[in-house]
């Protein structure tokens, strides 16, 4: 059969029968088949982020144990070595496993429903981030379980982290480890620019796109950039420990502060990367609650991009102490200073967009809202700490530990929260509680400005991080057991989301397909929404295009019910880069084993890599060759090939 | 616009045409990070050049006997894939075949001669910093050359099977597109390990 080339798509509106060809085509097939060959987007967000919340509350009770050892002075609860391992897998899980996880889990969720599309770019791609995350997740844990979980810290510096000093597998847990789950936000990374720039609706030119997408854009380029400096970075190390090469001992003429460059020209990029798309929420979500656009919407876009650009020249900061040239330490001190200015001009278009609206106070604006405190609060400690003076006196203590979980908690953590709430009824269909959403938020914050405000004190006063017990110098005591309350009672304030989640899922009120009255795409579509998102590819004319009878504009309406219906395979639109015009239809990939058989066949190979097992590494690698082949094998349903032949 | 695409759609492509297709997107990301990771590697080497003592070096001057022809092989394989390319665009599948199976050949001795060199060094990976970079950096490189080969051998094998045709290849541009990653790439290894110490760096 000759497959035509070329097609004028059909242009039509809605309707019973269409739907159910789309959902024929479309739908994941049920029972375990259907769960482990899935590529459906919003089924991958989901298992996304059940998986970072798991890791989240890990790392949570991992954190409450070292605040019950800190809870007074000379405690002796837990041995010195049990606190390495403690700080060091509570580090790993909420940056590495939490953090940057939970805002892939949403962007994958609400991507291609707010950009207008059937799904990401690269489906299988989508699938084989999530089971190489889940893979690495579970190698790293297996270390912490066994006894070997990372004992250095999550910047795991040179020398403690060499042979010599840390003869045990522990090491090579987190270095494998951190080389596997590099693949994976490697290629999500992947998928984000091209989706972004590939898969959006017709008309949704790049300055309509919501500041979401924006800050995972940007984040996913950054990833796409720096993710291979600390693989590489932690492949050395893995190097030098198993195979006696010097990159980083002084004896063999190796550099050690390599690996602090190394890991801070990722590192710091990353610290951008693991907020940008969490503040994208906030400007995204907030104006939603104050009824009436964000303002300022290109210059927080833009912001958002120059924040990053920033980003990639600040990597030194974190090494002030190191004796590095004081000419290179102005230079990296200036660019910290710099970086203040993007991030202000999205706490004022938040504050202006509040002050300017007629907010309506639901859970999720509190959330949202009180982000832009915490965020000024960490903003303000980092400020501090980018001068190289004030660093000096400061680096090392608790009050860097003070200004990094206000910077994550505050920047992330809350606005996912809030993100939850506001999402959960698209995905579920049901609202979250608002009473108990009330108090889930004034325990959280309450009790996470307890724990960390007094915390900035603690190191002002000297007391140094990291160190697994302490003597009552001045004040230290108090101020420990206050942070300790106050943790607790975060934890518990945690768990009242988790509670809500589970109560509202059997019996929350309904939610309709736009429960807030939203104005993007995402709110156009029935909630929870079906496989194949959009019945009809949405046109877009304005970046609100479910309230552009009431604000106005240029008066171009956007078609939602009329347009594109692509129904004659698993199709969706590809457009132009920047001004989102058609420009092919795109065949989309079915269900497929190959994305979990490649992440089995990578599991074997690092497993094989840890214990040196060399026939496992090999076969690992074999069945991963074979799943790529299996993969990238030309078809003529993605008309990647002539039907004709072969 | 809206009322354009509604009102009066116009042809579209189906799927990917020519080198038009989100594929080409998906490898240009790859090469981007693979590329990331080579300036990585770079940087390691200069740095650690950079901030040791004089004698760095282990050879202050690396011969070119075999490495310079070996780049020069290694650039010429680009040539031979893009002519299987044309071969492809051309309808030539004989010339593609050929085109591809040279390349992939002059591939193959490519990672013969780094053998060769690999044994004739005087120095082991585990010897200093110096070698320790020089075998790893190399390595990498030769990984992906491997990597390469094997995608050459793919588009070969589809290829044969009369897979494609002028306007139905993006697999085989962006495989060739990799080819030309991998080989370009070594252009800055080549600089950094055999040039530089001519220049003075790290002696």
């Amino acid at each position: 059969m000759m497959q035509p080339q070329v097609r004028t798509p059909t242009v039509g509106i809605d309707g019973v029968e269409h739907e159910a060809r789309l959902h024929e085509l479309w739908d994941t097939s049920p029972g375990w088949k259907g769960f482990l060959t899935t590529v459906d987007h919003k089924e991958i967000g989901i298992r996304y982020i059940i998986t970072a919340f798991v890791f989240l509350a890990l790392g949570g009770t991992e954190a409450l144990l070292m605040r019950l050892q800190l809870a007074g002075p000379n405690l002796t609860l837990l041995t010195p070595e049990q606190y390495n391992q403690l700080f060091s897998t509570h580090g790993m899980t909420m940056i590495f496993l939490y953090a940057s996880p939970i805002l892939s889990g949403f962007s994958n969720y609400l991507w291609p429903l707010l950009l207008g599309s059937r799904d990401m770019a690269f489906p299988r791609l989508n699938a084989l981030s999530y089971w190489i995350y889940l893979a690495a997740g579970l190698f790293l844990y297996a270390g912490f379980v066994t006894g070997n979980g990372p004992n250095d810290g999550w910047f795991n510096y040179v020398p403690y982290a060499s042979r010599d000093f840390n003869p045990g597998l522990n090491e090579d847990f987190y270095a494998l480890g951190m080389v596997f789950l590099g693949i994976s936000t490697t290629v999500g990374a992947a998928n984000f620019v091209v989706t972004a720039f590939r898969t959006r609706a017709p008309g949704m030119s790049i300055n309509r796109l919501p500041i979401l997408v924006w800050g995972t854009l940007t984040a996913s380029v950054a990833n796409l950039i720096v993710v291979p400096a600390v693989s590489l970075a932690f492949f050395l190390l893995w190097m030098d420990r198993q195979f006696g090469t010097h990159f980083f001992d002084t004896a063999g003429g190796g550099q050690p502060l390599l690996w602090q460059h190394l890991f801070w020209i990722f590192g710091h990029p990353w610290v951008y990367a693991i907020v940008l798309p969490a503040m994208g929420m906030v400007s995204d979500g907030l104006p939603v609650f104050c009824r009436r656009p964000l303002v300022g919407y290109s210059l927080v876009a833009l912001s958002t991009v120059a924040t990053m650009i920033f980003g990639f020249g600040v990597w030194v900061h974190h090494m002030f102490a190191t004796g590095l040239p004081g000419l290179g330490l102005a230079f990296f001190s200036g660019a910290s200073i710099a970086i203040v200015v993007p991030s202000a001009v999205a706490v004022f278009a938040w504050i202006a967009t509040i002050r300017l609206g007629r907010p309506v106070i639901t859970t999720a604006f509190l959330f949202f809202s009180s982000m832009i405190l915490l965020f000024v609060i960490g903003g303000v400690s980092g400020f501090m700490t980018a001068s190289v003076p004030v660093d000096l006196q400061l680096t090392d203590t608790y009050f860097v530990v003070a200004h990094l979980h206000y910077v994550l908690i505050g920047i992330n953590v809350f606005p996912v929260v809030g993100a939850t709430y506001f999402w959960f009824p698209k995905m579920t269909g049901r609202f979250l509680d608002e009473k108990l959403g009330r108090w889930n938020f004034w325990t959280m914050f309450i009790g996470f400005n307890l724990a960390f405000l007094p915390m900035h004190l603690t190191g002002l006063l000297g007391m140094p991080r990291r160190v697994y017990t302490y003597a009552d110098y001045g004040g230290w005591g108090a101020l420990n057991l206050i942070t300790s309350i106050g943790s607790f009672v975060f934890a518990a304030g945690a768990m009242l989301l988790f509670f809500n989640v589970i109560k509202s899922l059997k019996s929350g009120a309904i939610a309709g397909k736009n429960p807030w009255d939203a104005p993007t795409l995402e709110w156009s579509v029935p909630s929870p929404p079906p496989a194949y998102n959009f019945a009809v590819i949405p046109t877009v004319a304005s970046r609100h295009p479910l309230w552009e009878n009431r604000i106005g504009g240029d008066g171009a309406l956007s078609s939602l019910d009329r347009g594109m219906m692509l129904d004659h395979g698993k199709e969706t639109i590809a457009t132009s880069a920047l001004d989102a015009e058609p420009d092919m239809v795109l065949e989309m990939p079915h269900d497929s084993f190959a994305p979990l058989i490649l992440a089995v066949g990578l599991s074997a190979l690092f497993v094989g890599l840890l214990l040196k097992m060399w026939m496992l590494t090999g076969i690992g690698g074999a069945i991963a060759a074979f799943a790529i082949l299996l993969w990238l094998w030309p078809t003529t349903d993605l008309r990647e090939r002539e039907p004709a032949h072969g | 616009m809206v009322e354009t695409i509604v009102s009066a759609p116009a042809d579209l492509p189906v799927g990917p045409v020519r080198r038009h297709g989100i594929g080409w997107w998906g490898v240009g990301t790859l090469i981007a990070s693979e590329g990331a990771l080579f300036a990585y590697l770079l940087f390691a080497y200069y740095y650690t050049g950079a901030t040791a003592p004089a004698g760095w070096l282990l050879e202050p001057s690396p011969a070119l006997k075999l490495a310079l022809p070996n780049t020069v092989l290694l650039l010429l394989s680009s040539l031979a894939a893009w002519c299987g390319e044309q071969g492809i665009l051309k309808r030539g599948r004989a010339r593609a075949l050929f085109g591809f199976g040279l390349a992939f050949v002059m591939g193959a001795v490519f990672v013969a001669v780094q053998g060769i060199e690999w044994r004739s060094k005087s120095f082991g990976i585990g010897t200093s910093s110096y070698s320790s970079l020089y075998f790893v950096t190399t390595g990498f490189h030769i990984a992906h050359v491997i990597v390469g080969l094997a995608v050459l051998l793919a588009i070969f094998g589809w290829t044969a099977l009369d897979y494609f045709s002028p306007r139905r290849r993006l697999v085989v541009s962006a495989g060739v597109l990799y080819w030309h990653f991998v080989d370009a790439v070594w252009l800055f290894v080549f600089a950094t390990y055999y040039l530089t110490p001519y220049l003075g760096f790290g002696r």
